[in-house]
């Protein structure tokens, strides 16, 4: 374990944050470009994820346990993000049979 | 250190392709490869309760999940239609705004101090048990609650019937 954890001590800080923004960033396009219910909610994911990294990553830097255990409450959000979210697509799906989101205008006005 | 570098060009080239896939159950099989490798990067930095915990919960049961309803709901009938390609350009455009504006900030900040793994058993199980049921016991009920709610938000929505409701 020692030798694994060797790899990451000439990483800086600066390159993690470069990382996760990166990722995030891609979530957001994600978010942006797509037009089925589902990968809008990966993209959804994505974003949680990379979020997830960059506070482990100050927790290491930083020796204080604090962030793991925040992304340990992160984890357990979008958990249950994820249950009733796609609940809720089901339950369009079965109203108009489609999860493409240009359909949804209901909620417009 | 160089290894680093490989785990996150991997992340990065398949959290690309996640978004780029035609095929919902691609992107989702690409998702599961991004996850794994943020696993890596868990395990790079000793954070090994994390690392755990990512792999059951994300690649094993949220992953499934999104497959799941994949599968139930049968998109394969009619393909992804066509989206106008100004709406295209104008989301990459929007997150690349974003990215270098992050990115702007960064360079503002300056330099930084490499990681470096001060306390070996930072990420394991026995120290974060510790700090979660001393420090942070009332927000780990919380969340059983949160969980708890979601369960039941779930199967309500699930099991309402729209013909007879």
């Amino acid at each position: 374990m020692e030798t694994l954890t060797n790899t990451i001590q000439g990483v800086p800080l600066n390159h993690y944050i470069l990382l996760c923004s990166v990722i995030f960033s891609i979530g957001v396009i994600g978010v942006l470009i797509r037009r089925n219910a589902i990968v809008i909610f990966m993209s959804v994911e994505l974003m949680l994820n990379s979020v997830n990294l960059l506070l482990t990553a100050f927790s290491v830097y930083r020796g204080d346990a604090t962030g793991q255990v925040f992304v340990f409450f992160i984890m357990a959000l979008a958990a249950a993000e994820v249950a009733v979210g796609l609940a809720i697509i089901v339950m369009i799906y079965r109203n108009t049979n489609s999860v493409d989101i240009n359909v949804l205008n209901r909620l417009k006005w | 250190m160089s290894t680093f570098y490989f785990i996150a060009f991997l992340s990065v080239f398949f959290s690309i392709l996640v978004i780029t896939a035609k095929n919902p159950v691609h992107s989702i099989l690409y998702l599961i490869l991004t996850f794994f490798t943020f696993t890596i990067h868990y395990i790079l930095m000793n954070a090994q309760f994390l690392a755990i915990v990512n792999f059951i919960v994300y690649m094993g049961a949220i992953l499934v999940l999104f497959l799941y309803t994949l599968m139930l709901i049968n998109l394969n009938k009619e393909s992804e239609p066509r989206k106008s390609n100004l709406v295209k350009i104008a989301g990459f455009i929007g997150g690349a705004c974003f990215l270098i504006t992050i990115v702007a900030a960064l360079k503002a900040w300056g330099g930084s101090h490499p990681v470096v793994l001060t306390n070996s058993n930072l990420g394991l199980v026995k120290n974060l048990g510790k700090i979660l049921f001393n420090e942070y016991l009332l927000p780990f009920e919380v969340s059983s609650i949160l969980l708890l709610s979601a369960m039941v938000g779930a199967v309500l929505l699930a099991t309402k019937d729209p013909k007879t409701a």
